[in-house]
């Protein structure tokens, strides 16, 4: 198929998985504040992981210059994305890679479980990976008679402990020492039962628990972090070396990644590579990055696959105020810095992507309408951290704005009466629009007063506004308004001489 | 239609608005002047803050200082290509403790973890952020060689040390399979506290050599 357009415009084709939360944001919310000890861990490591990045940040006098490019060269990406999937295709494939395209999560769990399935095996090993953690492959695999063992430490914590991930970097950020060495003592096997809670010491036992897994693996499952299309080039960034086991000694490696990962070329890692180890660890650079171009013949796997997912990211492409959320390279800066994540957690989120770049992608991906996921734009207060700390300069309030728009908009068209909002909003369009409306209204505050009563507070709105009240009062409002003051107080001059003899 | 046509005809769909992007501005540090002494010196202070020991050395001193890195390994893996001449002071009495990997008689995963070191050499180096670039070539073996034993000695030539990754990457050969090392494995899974040793060598010494 040429990448000339020749049939009408589709609609956006959205994406399904772990994208849609059954819950409203602020119920989840509030249950979730409800946790003190997950409060006070996740306080505690989103102020160490700040420091961190802040001190490696400030050690680069190029740090802006680096974000600049990083955004152009993503935003390059996403105008030229047809072409540069058929540059990457050619170059992996001729280097013996094999791709799959998977239009959304069902079709991509069907392709890697067909090519486990082809090696006989049973048990694969994972890297950690967030593509894969949206279409839900572990769930499919488990009902295919697979088991996916986890490798990354926060997300063996969260499999050994049957909780969910509540990071993108961190899954198990949630947890203190003392909680995960507790379920290392009660779900893994021939642990040593003295295990202490020293983060060295839990790190050991994982390596023991894991070893025997790493060396007698067949098939391993990854991600990607960035995609080279000039070479067919795949990268992971990790710490622990389980993304090297695993990308390494198995004899098949299937890799799964979003379409958008894509750099044009080799020069541009001297840009990412500088700016993701710094914005997500707080480190210069990570302890590992792998980096393989199809098969090499002698070295690591000889049976080399990925799978290219879309799964709503086409969706998110189309809109045009959006689509940067698709710039995102997965580095957890701006739920670090989130003053909402820092107290509800990511799990109240509901989604894979919790935070700050969640609240837009995960609305984005599913559409406004998908479930309760109208409710995330809102969690937010504005303040604009997330855009600053964001490596590749995505305007995250921006978009928060306009998904809440699209929220709206979405709502007023499924009811044929107007809303309550809309008539609050015609209200104040007449009441603003000229000065004279606004007289007339005013008129009316010594009937807020009468409201507000003897402690003169107004507790209780009604209607919609009453969530403005939930938890606030509203003061009573003065006898005249300022307009009605600035008219007796600035009587021309002659005339307040004359008044103060 | 296939998934690929179906995607790219989704794709070319949501960019019927035919966005322009701007060029890249690459405005960041791409070259450096600084001398040799000092980039030793910033290579050493970034590996040592990642718990890395190194060895700065004249090239005269390097066999003595890898038989002084290996001494208490029973036994140790090197690639085909490795310099012979390396080794000379590390095998006193005979090669009983060297394994050598080579294409076409490579070790088994269990030999390679019944084994307790790895020497290799390195391709590239970035002083700024303590990184060592290993690339496959004869004197680096193959991936697996220097990920499964538990403690990995690796020499820099001080001639392929860089200071900026900008200046590293044109010394890379991209299709070949790399392995960007900075440091020992660690983790900051709990608490966001870093703890060195994983899965990866939990003991990574470098030797840089002066003259080579």
């Amino acid at each position: 198929m040429s990448n000339v357009f020749m049939g009408m415009p589709s609609l956006p084709v959205f994406g399904d998985g772990n994208l849609h939360i059954d819950e409203p944001f602020p119920a989840a919310a509030h249950r979730e504040l409800g946790n003190t000890q997950m409060r006070a861990n996740l306080r505690h490591a989103t102020h160490t992981i700040r420091d961190k990045r802040l001190k490696v940040v400030g050690e680069l006098p190029d740090w802006e210059e680096l974000r600049d490019a990083g955004a152009a060269t993503k935003n390059q990406v996403m105008a030229n994305l047809p072409a540069l999937l058929e540059e990457f295709e050619k170059n992996f494939t001729a280097r013996g890679g094999i791709i799959h395209w998977a239009r959304d999560a069902d079709e991509a769990n069907r392709i890697v479980s067909d090519l486990i399935k082809e090696q006989d095996t049973d048990e694969v090993v994972k890297v950690k990976s967030m593509a894969t953690q949206e279409i839900g492959l572990n769930e499919y695999l488990e009902e295919q008679g697979i088991s996916a063992f986890e490798t990354d430490l926060a997300e063996l914590i969260v499999q050994l402990g049957h909780d969910k991930p509540s990071h993108i970097l961190v899954p198990a950020i949630h947890k203190n020492r003392t909680e995960v060495r507790d379920i290392f003592l009660a779900e893994m096997p021939n642990v040593d039962p003295n295990l202490t809670d020293e983060p060295r010491l839990l790190a050991m036992a994982a390596r023991e628990h894991l070893r025997r897994k790493f060396l007698s693996a067949k098939v391993a499952v990854s991600g990607a972090n960035f995609a080279l299309a000039d070479s067919g080039t795949l990268a992971v960034v990790e710490s622990e070396g389980n993304g090297r086991m695993c990308l390494t000694l198995p004899e098949t490696l299937i890799t799964v990644m979003g379409i958008e990962k894509l750099l044009p070329g080799k020069e541009d890692l001297e840009v990412f590579m500088q700016l993701l180890p710094r914005s997500s660890t707080g480190e210069r650079m990570n302890p590992y990055t792998s980096l393989w171009t199809g098969v090499t013949e002698g070295d690591g796997p000889q049976n080399v696959h990925l799978v290219m997912l879309d799964n709503g990211r086409t969706a998110a492409l189309a809109d045009k105020y959006g689509r940067t959320a698709l710039n995102c390279i997965r580095c957890s800066a701006c739920m670090n810095v989130c003053p909402v994540y820092e107290r509800t957690g990511g799990h109240a989120y509901g989604s894979t992507y919790p935070g700050p770049i969640g609240a837009i992608l995960t609305p984005l991906l599913t559409g406004i309408k998908s479930e309760e996921n109208s409710s995330l734009p809102y969690a937010s207060s504005l303040c604009g951290a997330c855009y600053d700390a964001c490596p590749v300069k995505i305007n995250i309030p921006e978009i928060l704005v306009h998904l809440r728009g699209e929220d709206v908009d979405s709502k007023r068209g499924e009811n044929k009466l107007p809303s309550q909002m809309d008539l609050m909003m015609k209200g104040a369009q007449w009441a603003f629009s000229s000065g004279k409306n606004l007289g007339l209204l005013e008129k009316g505050l010594p009937l807020g007063k009468l409201a507000a009563g003897r402690d003169k507070k107004i507790k209780r709105l009604p209607g919609i506004a009453a969530g403005w009240t939930q938890s606030r009062d509203i003061p009573a409002p003065p006898a005249q308004s300022f307009r009605d003051w600035w008219k007796k107080d600035h009587r021309p001059a002659a005339a307040t001489t004359e008044q103060e003899k | 239609m296939s998934a690929k046509e179906e995607i790219l005809s989704r794709i070319t769909s949501a960019l019927r608005d035919a966005p322009t992007a701007e060029p890249i501005p690459r405005e960041y540090r791409t070259t450096s002047d600084m001398p040799q002494a000092e980039l030793v010196t910033l290579l050493v202070d970034r590996l040592e803050d990642y718990k890395a020991h190194v060895d700065v050395v004249d090239s005269a001193q390097l066999s003595a200082t890898i038989a002084e890195r290996l001494k208490g390994a029973t036994s140790f893996v090197v690639p085909h290509g490795i310099d012979e001449a390396w080794l000379a002071d590390a095998m006193p009495n005979g090669d009983a403790r060297r394994r050598i990997d080579v294409p076409g008689a490579v070790l088994s995963v269990t030999e390679l973890d019944n084994t307790d070191a790895v020497l290799t050499s390195s391709a590239v180096s970035i002083a700024e952020s303590g990184t060592i670039v290993l690339d496959g070539s004869g004197d680096q073996g193959r991936r697996a060689i220097s990920l499964v034993p538990d403690h990995h000695v690796c020499v820099v030539p001080m001639s392929t040390i860089v200071r900026l990754l900008p200046e590293a990457l044109p010394r890379m050969d991209i299709t070949r399979p790399l392995t960007w090392i900075s440091g020992p494995s660690a983790t900051s899974d709990i608490e966001l506290e870093r703890v060195e040793g994983v899965h990866g060598p939990r003991q990574l010494d470098v030797i840089i050599v002066k003259g080579l």
